[in-house]
């Protein structure tokens, strides 16, 4: 399910993407494009390989095959560093905050990927919070200061294409609220982002289009103006 | 850690997975042969050289036994090399028969298990490796500095006597066939345990110790037993291999030793029952083919150390049983 | 037992006691980037002692520049070990990596042995820190005062590095989320490789220290990191200061013990192992790993 997105237009293009996780198959065929300064979400239950794909293109996963081209670069056997250096950012689903590093050692670690990161006072507007604990350690934040921060520190990087896995996951609405802010900040500023949310209320305001995936593979695409008119079939795939 | 990706680290590369899955038997032709080798062997080499390798041979199963429970012990020295000294001062000093001397020799073995086990048990992998080794060298400096070992002299001459009263050790087929025998009940003995329900349980340990424990198995009585077991039976050899080089030295206790050991087992193949005995056969002998060849002993077994882990892991009887296995369309791991 | 012996006999502890540290914080890092168990790291302080002996011997370089030149060799060294043969075993069980540097240790200590025979050849004392002061109750040779001296510098200049600059910081993420750390661009294997390069140099700096004071020879090291085992395990494996003041106090209580009981004086450091292990497994100053 593709969208016919322009070669130059294209900051991802993901083909025939297989992936094994252990011993299961848990990517099976995967294609999806997403155009520059585009916001697309992946949609799914539980299982259906929305983690794995956003893994798969950060090169976290040893054993892929297929094609992931970014900004025209095929990628599919780079290591995960040299991503990382073509600009792209990823705030995993456990957002991976480091315990061993306070708050301002998480946000200065990510080294720079390209030209116009956020500065540091400028995030610390962003996220208040932040500035308030930027010495504590990283174990000792809240789950919703984590998710500032991880997201915080990816800001920071210059990176132009964000792969953000349930940013809003357990995290309570007036957080939430700060999350979309950061997203529609990003967004303004011209960035790509691909989305993993369970929580489709989120995800359908900031989105232009949404994947659905089930079973390791994409089985639909629906723009955001279909949203409305899909709303039951939506409900269907996320089985609500 | 720094390593591997994301997802399970694959069955084939942890090292308890060599025991995983269907451990071969090997087919009683292949036993039958082997006794056949073993009871004609004197008559084609050297029989005082051969009861020194199977002296070997126990000692080496007997540190894989470890390895059932998913343990590598850095120390086994320690077990082998106490209880040559002791068994050495028995028959020497106190000049009892070789039985009892053997006995005393593995009780002192057992009672260093005990000890050493009860707090090497605590910490698993890389850190039971770790103390286990500091622990041998205890008894390494110990043994340095207790008068009846004579240090560097070593204690020299011990008296084969006699076993059971009846046959003289000196001649060198009863001392070859006595050891075999020795051998032949270590190597049941490990292969009963292996094999039954507790060697059932043991595995569960090895491959899924949460999950034991939630089903209420009391691991770690079960892993401080097998390490008390490979003691003795390590000790069990020390007694027989003084008895038969009339000889127990620093080099008993010394932590090469238990690097030696360790070597006799992976390159056999530590998955397997015959591996160690298929190993610690090939690293007498290289030793002894060494011993006169100019080349540097510890440089070379310390290479096929590094070949071995890099390229070589399931070791000889380990190969044969993979590529039988694929053969019969089976999977190992 | 007068002072003079006890104080003799501490600063033989703290010497070697500097000893321990330098090796065990070389060690823990290792431990703490890798993963890997270094049995060789008392090889490399052995190479380090032959790096600045052969220096001197064979190229007319003093003991100052081999002070930096050695350490540097030895990390180079080990930086070829492991891309060539330690990084193969980063995906096994961890317990491949000890026999690894195991059999590293064999290869390395057996060569050299065949190379240069057992025997210790002397190093020169570097004309600088000849002679001593008299203290009145203890005779103290400078560079005996010079050898704690650096341990302690570069001890405590490590753990500043780790704890207190970026590259530390760089450090420490990898060593505690590796995947995710490659994930924001940073060259992890590059900087393991750098990791067990530095905590080798420490050891062969080490080496270069004890030159003067114990004869060079390609046995030394070999048992040293036995110590250095129960060093970690008594300071816990996690810690770097743990393994610094660890090491150091256990290389006094050693000197301690050679005063008032000298036949358990090599015993007594895994007999506090021991002891440690029944209290508190975690070690002195360990985080359950």
């Amino acid at each position: 399910m593709t969208d016919h997105v322009g070669r130059e237009q294209s900051c991802l293009a993901i083909g025939a993407l297989h992936a094994l996780y252990g011993d299961s198959h848990v990517l099976q065929g995967v294609s999806l494009e997403v155009a520059r300064g585009e916001v697309v979400t992946i949609i799914g239950r539980n299982g259906a390989g929305k983690t794995t794909t956003l893994r798969a293109i950060m090169g976290l996963l040893d054993k892929r095959s297929g094609s992931i081209n970014v900004w025209g670069r095929q990628v599919i056997a780079e290591p995960p560093e040299r991503i990382a250096k073509l600009g792209v950012a990823y705030v995993p689903e456990e957002r991976g905050i480091y315990a061993t590093l306070d708050v301002t050692e998480n946000l200065l670690l990510p080294p720079s990927v390209g030209p116009g990161g956020m500065p540091l006072d400028e995030i610390f507007r962003l996220f208040p919070n932040l500035r308030e604990r930027r010495r504590s350690q990283g174990t000792r934040l809240s789950g919703g200061e984590q998710q500032m921060l991880a997201i915080a520190r990816v800001l920071r990087t210059g990176a132009r294409l964000f792969l953000l896995d349930e940013p809003t996951e357990g995290l309570a609405p007036v957080i939430v609220q700060q999350i979309r802010n950061a997203i529609d900040l990003m967004r303004k500023e011209g960035h790509t982002i691909l989305l993993v949310e369970q929580n489709f209320r989120f995800a359908q305001r900031l989105a232009d289009r949404h994947y659905v995936m089930e079973r390791g593979r994409i089985v639909d695409m629906i723009a955001r103006a279909d949203v409305a008119s899909q709303a039951a079939r939506i409900q269907a795939y996320l089985g609500i | 850690m720094a390593t591997t990706s994301a997802g399970p680290v694959q069955s084939q590369t942890r090292f308890s997975a060599l025991f995983a899955g269907k451990l071969r038997v090997p087919s009683i032709a292949i036993y039958a042969a082997g006794l056949a080798v073993l009871a004609v062997a004197p008559f084609l080499a050297y029989p005082l050289f051969l009861a020194k390798i199977l002296c070997f041979c126990l000692f080496a199963c007997a540190f894989n036994l470890l390895g059932a429970v998913g343990l590598l012990s850095f120390g086994h020295a320690a077990f082998f090399g106490a209880s040559a000294y002791v068994a050495g001062h028995a028959l020497k000093v106190w000049g009892l028969p070789f039985e009892l001397a053997a006995l005393i020799g593995t009780a002192a073995a057992t009672v260093l298990g005990v000890v050493f086990g009860f707090v090497a048990i605590r910490r698993q992998g890389l850190y039971f490796a770790m103390i286990t080794l500091a622990l041998a060298q205890m008894i390494y400096f110990l043994a340095l500095q207790v008068p009846f070992t004579h240090a560097e002299d070593g204690l020299t001459g011990v008296p084969r006597g006699y076993i059971l009263g009846l046959f003289n050790l000196n001649n060198l087929y009863v001392l070859y066939y006595t050891t075999a025998v020795i051998f032949l009940v270590g190597y049941f003995l490990i292969y009963r345990i292996t094999r039954s329900t507790f060697g059932q349980i043991l595995k569960a340990i090895r491959e899924k110790e949460p999950r034991a424990i939630s089903l209420g198995y009391r691991v770690n009585d079960y892993k401080l037993l097998v390490f008390v077991l490979s003691a003795a039976l390590a000790g069990l050899a020390g007694a027989t291999k003084t008895m038969v080089v009339q000889l127990a030295s620093l080099t008993d206790v010394h932590w090469s030793t238990s690097g030696d050991v360790i070597l006799m087992t992976l390159l056999g193949g530590s998955g397997t029952l015959l591996g160690p005995v298929v190993g610690a056969v090939l690293v007498e002998m290289l030793q002894f083919y060494l011993a006169d060849s100019g080349l540097p002993i510890q440089a070379v077994i310390g290479a096929i150390f590094i070949v071995c882990i890099l390229l070589f892991r399931r070791g000889i009887v380990g190969e044969i049983e993979h590529m039988l296995a694929s053969k019969r369309g089976e999977s190992l791991s | 037992m007068s002072l003079q012996i006890l104080s003799g006999q501490l600063l033989v502890g703290l010497i070697n006691g500097s000893f321990y540290a330098l090796l065990s914080l070389g060690f823990a890092v290792i431990f703490g980037l890798l993963g890997i168990i270094n049995v060789a790291q008392g090889t490399f302080y052995m190479l380090g002692a032959f790096g600045s002996w052969m220096l001197l011997n064979y190229a007319g370089i003093g003991y100052w520049p081999a002070l930096i030149l050695s350490p540097v060799i030895a990390g180079a060294v080990g930086m070829a070990l492991e891309k060539t043969l330690i990084a193969r075993v980063y995906k096994l069980d961890h317990i491949y990596g000890l026999l690894l540097t195991y059999g590293v240790m064999m290869f390395i200590q057996g060569m050299f042995v065949y190379w240069f025979a057992t025997a210790g050849r002397p190093y020169p004392v570097p004309f600088d820190l000849r002679g001593g002061f008299d203290l009145g109750f203890l005779f103290l040779p400078k560079y005996r005062a010079w050898v704690v001296l650096a341990s302690l510098i570069f001890c405590f200049g490590t753990w500043f590095a780790i704890e207190k600059t970026s590259l530390g910081r760089t450090l420490r993420a990898a060593t505690e989320n590796p995947q995710l750390t490659r994930a924001f661009g940073i060259n992890v294997p590059a900087l393991l490789t750098f990791g067990f390069g530095a905590g080798v140099a420490l050891a062969g700096f080490a080496g270069v220290l004890a030159a003067p004071i114990y004869s060079v020879s390609p046995l030394m090291g070999g048992e040293l990191v036995i110590t250095v085992f129960a060093v970690v395990v008594v300071g816990g494996m996690g810690s770097i200061l743990g393994a610094i003041v660890t090491g150091l106090g256990l290389g006094v209580v050693e000197g301690l013990t050679k005063v008032f009981y000298p036949p358990g004086a090599n015993m007594v450091i895994f007999v506090i192992m021991f002891i440690v292990l029944l209290i508190k497994p975690a070690g002195l100053f360990g985080r359950e790993r």
